[in-house]
This record gives C-alpha cells, sequence and structure tokens, in this order.
C-alpha cells in the first residue's frame, strides 16, 4: 500500500518536474526538482485526482497548511495518512 | 493640454448600494465579506465572499430587461444611473456623439455561463433562452449604458483581468485628454459570485477561508466580491464651463507589462507602472499622500506590491499611506479598481483615508503606512490607484484634489 502510494506520488512529480521518476529522490525537494509554485498546485490537484482526497493547502502559508511539502518522502508521508483517513473513514 | 475630471460616481457593491454609502463604509471601515448565499455552496471549499445583499434586481428592472441583463450588466446600470444623475449631464446632439463608454470586466455574465452550463448539461435540456450570448458576452453592460444614455462615441470594453477597471479608467482619460471624446462614462463591474465562478478560483488555492487581510502577517489569501463603480470622466473646461460640481481630477495613468509570468506578480513591472504614472502626472514622489493598494491578501501580491511602493518612492514610501480596501468589499476582479477609485475619491474630496481592515500582525515585508483597521482624517493633495492583473499587467492611476 505505502509502496504504491510512494511510487504514484513520484510518478506524478517526476512527470511536473520532466524527470524520470529514477530521478526523483526521497529526499528531494521540491526546489531542487525545479517545481515552482504553479507547478505545486498543479501537482496537488494531480494528487488529488489520483488518489481521490483533499489535500488541505492554501499557496499563501505552505509553511502552516497540515499538508508537509518540505521534501519528497515528506509529501508521500501527508498522502499516506491522507489516503489512511479516507480508508478508515 | 486638456484636463480631465470626475463629475459623477456611482456604484453597488458588498459595503454599499451607492457611491455615497460606499464612502460612508469605507470611513466607517465596514466590512462587507460574509458567509456566501448562493446554489451548491455546499460544494465549495471557499464559502466567503462579498456579496450584494439586499438586492432584488425585480425591483429596479422588469422582466423583459432581466432577460438581457445579467447581473453583471445589472449593477453596471445602477451605478451609471447614479453617477450620471450626479453629474448632470444629458447626452444629446453634439456631446452625444462625443461621448462613449469604456468599461472593465473579466468574466462576463458568469452567472448567465452557470445557470445555462448547468441547464444543458446537468439537466440535460437541449434548449438556452434565446439571449443567452447577448446577455453574458462582457461587452453587454458597456453597450447597454450606451443605448441607455444615447452615448454614440467610443464604446467597448477592456478585459485584463485585475486590471481591467484601471485600465478602462486609463484609456477614458487618455480619449478626453487626446481630444477624441467631451465625456466618458468609465469604471467596470464583476458579477462571478457563482458556483463556477468561486469553483475555478478554488482551484487556484490563494483562497482564504476566513478574511482578506491584506499586509498583515497572517494574511491568508484573497477574497471575492462582486459590484460595479462608474464614473462621468469629463473635459475640465467642459465641466467648469456648466458649473459642475468636480470631485476630482484625474491626471496621469501609466500601464506596464511584467512580460514574465501568468501568475506571479513582478516589482520591477508594477515599480514601472508607478514610476511611469507619475511621470505622465508630472509629479515629485514626494507629492503623493495615499495610494489605493491593489492589495489582494495573497503572500505574494503584498510583499511584491510593498516593495514595489518603496522602489518607486525611495524614502518618500515611509511618508505615505497605502491601504487596501479589498478587505471590506473584497476582490472584484474585473470592477475592482472602479470600487477603489471611491477610496481615492474619498481621500481627495473628504479627507478620509479608507481603512485596511482585518489588520492583525505587521508584517516586515509590508513594512509601510497601511492605515490599520481604522480611517484616518488627513488632507492629501495626490493619490495613486493601483492595479496588478494576472498576466503581469499593470495600471496605476494618479489623481488630485481639485
Amino acid at each position: 500500500m505505502t509502496e504504491s502510494v510512494r511510487d504514484r506520488v513520484i510518478t506524478i512529480i517526476a512527470e511536473q518536474a520532466v524527470l524520470e521518476p529514477g530521478d526523483v529522490k526521497m529526499e528531494s525537494t521540491l526546489e531542487d526538482l525545479g517545481i515552482d509554485s504553479l507547478g505545486l498546485v498543479e501537482s496537488i490537484f494531480a494528487i488529488e485526482e489520483a488518489f481521490d482526497i483533499q489535500v488541505p493547502f492554501n499557496a499563501n502559508e505552505p509553511e502552516n497548511s497540515e499538508f508537509d511539502i518540505s521534501s519528497v518522502a515528506a509529501i508521500v508521508d501527508a498522502v499516506s495518512s491522507l489516503v489512511a483517513e479516507q480508508t478508515h473513514s | 493640454m486638456r484636463r480631465v475630471v470626475i463629475t459623477g460616481q456611482g456604484s453597488i457593491n458588498s459595503i454599499g448600494a451607492s457611491a455615497a454609502e460606499t464612502w460612508e463604509a469605507m470611513r466607517e471601515g465596514r466590512c462587507g465579506i460574509g458567509p456566501l448565499d448562493l446554489r451548491d455552496v455546499e460544494r465549495l471549499s471557499i464559502q466567503i465572499g462579498g456579496q450584494v445583499r439586499g438586492y432584488d434586481p425585480e425591483a429596479v428592472f422588469n422582466r423583459q430587461q432581466i432577460s438581457l441583463y445579467d447581473r453583471f450588466t445589472q449593477f453596471t446600470l445602477l451605478s451609471a444611473r447614479e453617477a450620471i444623475a450626479q453629474s448632470g449631464l444629458s447626452f444629446v446632439g453634439d456631446l452625444a456623439a462625443r461621448s462613449g463608454v469604456v468599461l472593465g470586466n473579466s468574466g462576463g455574465g458568469m452567472n448567465t455561463l452557470d445557470e445555462n452550463y448547468r441547464s444543458v448539461y446537468e439537466e440535460g435540456k437541449n434548449r438556452v433562452h434565446p439571449f443567452v450570448v447577448p446577455k453574458l458576452m462582457n461587452n453587454a453592460a458597456a453597450s447597454h449604458v450606451s443605448m441607455e444614455f444615447n452615448l454614440k462615441g467610443p464604446t467597448f470594453t477592456v478585459a485584463t483581468a485585475c486590471a481591467s477597471s484601471n485600465h478602462a479608467m486609463g484609456l477614458a482619460f487618455q480619449f478626453i485628454r487626446a481630444g477624441m471624446a467631451e465625456a466618458m462614462i468609465t469604471g467596470g463591474s464583476e458579477s462571478m459570485l457563482c458556483f463556477g465562478g468561486v469553483k475555478a478560483w478554488e482551484g487556484l488555492r490563494v483562497m482564504s477561508k476566513d478574511a482578506c487581510r491584506p499586509f498583515s502577517a497572517n494574511r491568508n489569501g484573497m477574497v471575492q466580491g462582486e459590484g460595479a463603480a462608474i464614473f462621468v470622466f469629463e473635459e475640465y473646461e467642459h465641466a467648469r464651463a456648466r458649473g459642475a460640481d468636480i470631485i476630482a481630477e484625474v491626471i496621469g495613468f501609466a500601464m506596464t507589462s511584467d512580460a514574465s509570468d501568468i501568475v506571479m506578480p513582478s516589482k520591477q513591472g508594477a515599480a514601472r507602472a508607478i514610476a511611469e504614472a507619475l511621470k505622465d502626472a508630472g509629479l515629485n514622489p514626494e507629492e503623493v499622500g495615499y495610494i489605493n493598494a491593489h492589495g489582494t491578501g495573497t503572500a505574494a501580491n503584498d510583499k511584491t506590491e510593498c516593495a514595489a511602493v518603496a522602489d518607486a518612492f525611495g524614502h518618500h514610501a515611509d511618508n505615505l499611506m497605502i491601504s487596501s480596501t479589498k478587505s471590506m468589499h473584497g476582490h472584484l476582479i474585473g470592477g475592482t479598481g472602479a470600487v477603489e477609485l471611491l477610496a481615492c475619491t474619498l481621500a481627495l474630496r473628504q479627507g478620509v483615508i479608507a481603512p485596511t481592515i482585518g489588520y492583525e500582525e505587521p508584517d516586515p515585508e509590508c513594512a509601510l503606512d497601511v492605515v490599520p483597521n481604522v480611517a484616518r482624517e488627513v488632507r492629501v493633495e495626490v493619490v495613486l490607484s493601483n492595479a496588478f492583473a494576472f498576466g503581469g499587467l499593470n495600471a496605476v492611476l494618479a489623481l488630485r484634489r481639485v
């Protein structure tokens, strides 16, 4: 389950960054990958569509959002917990 | 050079059903933002806006008119009636031929689009009302104003997102200054508060769920508004000859394009527009006492705008006042510069600087005098009005006290 969330998130981020999935490291930040604020908003949209979840994210206060975007690993964790919450509810 | 003055103003928006009521609300720092009342609101994640309340179209327009007037056209006509009545002008003969209408608007008849998409896509109907096109086209408001008041000169609509109204008013000013027109009806309107209109903005993730707090460190986005404001711009000698009451003088205008990003603002583009407006008006920066900010309440706009003002004004940036009335009426998108020009006429005519309400925490990146929360009585001679649109399009107007 977590494995597949990770792979799918990486695929989405790689597509946004125009990179091969293999080049997206878990410790990479979005900045490292060249994803700007518009790219981030598009990635979040793609994640919401792929997992059928609502991601709480306001571009005005990314640091205050419940959704941690500090690295690829953080995003994968955040998506995993949103997916888990959804399965439980 | 021919001079241009304002001899009438009218408005309807979430803080007032007339220009006078809007002035009063701005003076009192009243907030028009509240829970949205619209169909399917429960499916929106953003549920607040600066909506026009207590407005009954059937009390002011007949059924035939309503079948042709989208909400943005209704707001425009009500505001135009007020402004033209105040000016005392009647457009006949040569004056009619030499007067026109330039309005700002971004979305056109969004409510008409929303309702009719719903009926064909959701309800599966195969027939729409015959007037859908003339109702939703975004020049409809300008055309209806020209028809109602017999204005036969240059008439069109400018659509440059959040700068639409400033671009429109700047062009109206230039037409009169250049001798192409004697009087122009100008300003703008917007009515995007419908399910599709709010849903589209949600997508960008720049909207606040609770309040518009421009320049405040805890700001968390913009809030949409709706409404219109319309002004009568008139050549100075023409106004003086007929003894018109002059509200303020329009003295300069500039527009620039960032040529860089479709949504992110640029300090350089904004600063250039401000500097060029000063130059067009023949002003020294020190003469400006107040700026009506674009001040959307987003992280990006407010810090970029403050940096641009600091750049354009140097040390004088610390002496002038700058406020965003979007904190009260929300962001009227294509109509916003028009409603905000009322804060400029309020400053020049009544010596009242409208506040930035909802201000809670200073932000070191917005370290200017933003007139927090309470209006201030100060006599100012010259004011600017900023508008910086998505697409990197900037438009700045300069006005002087008469």
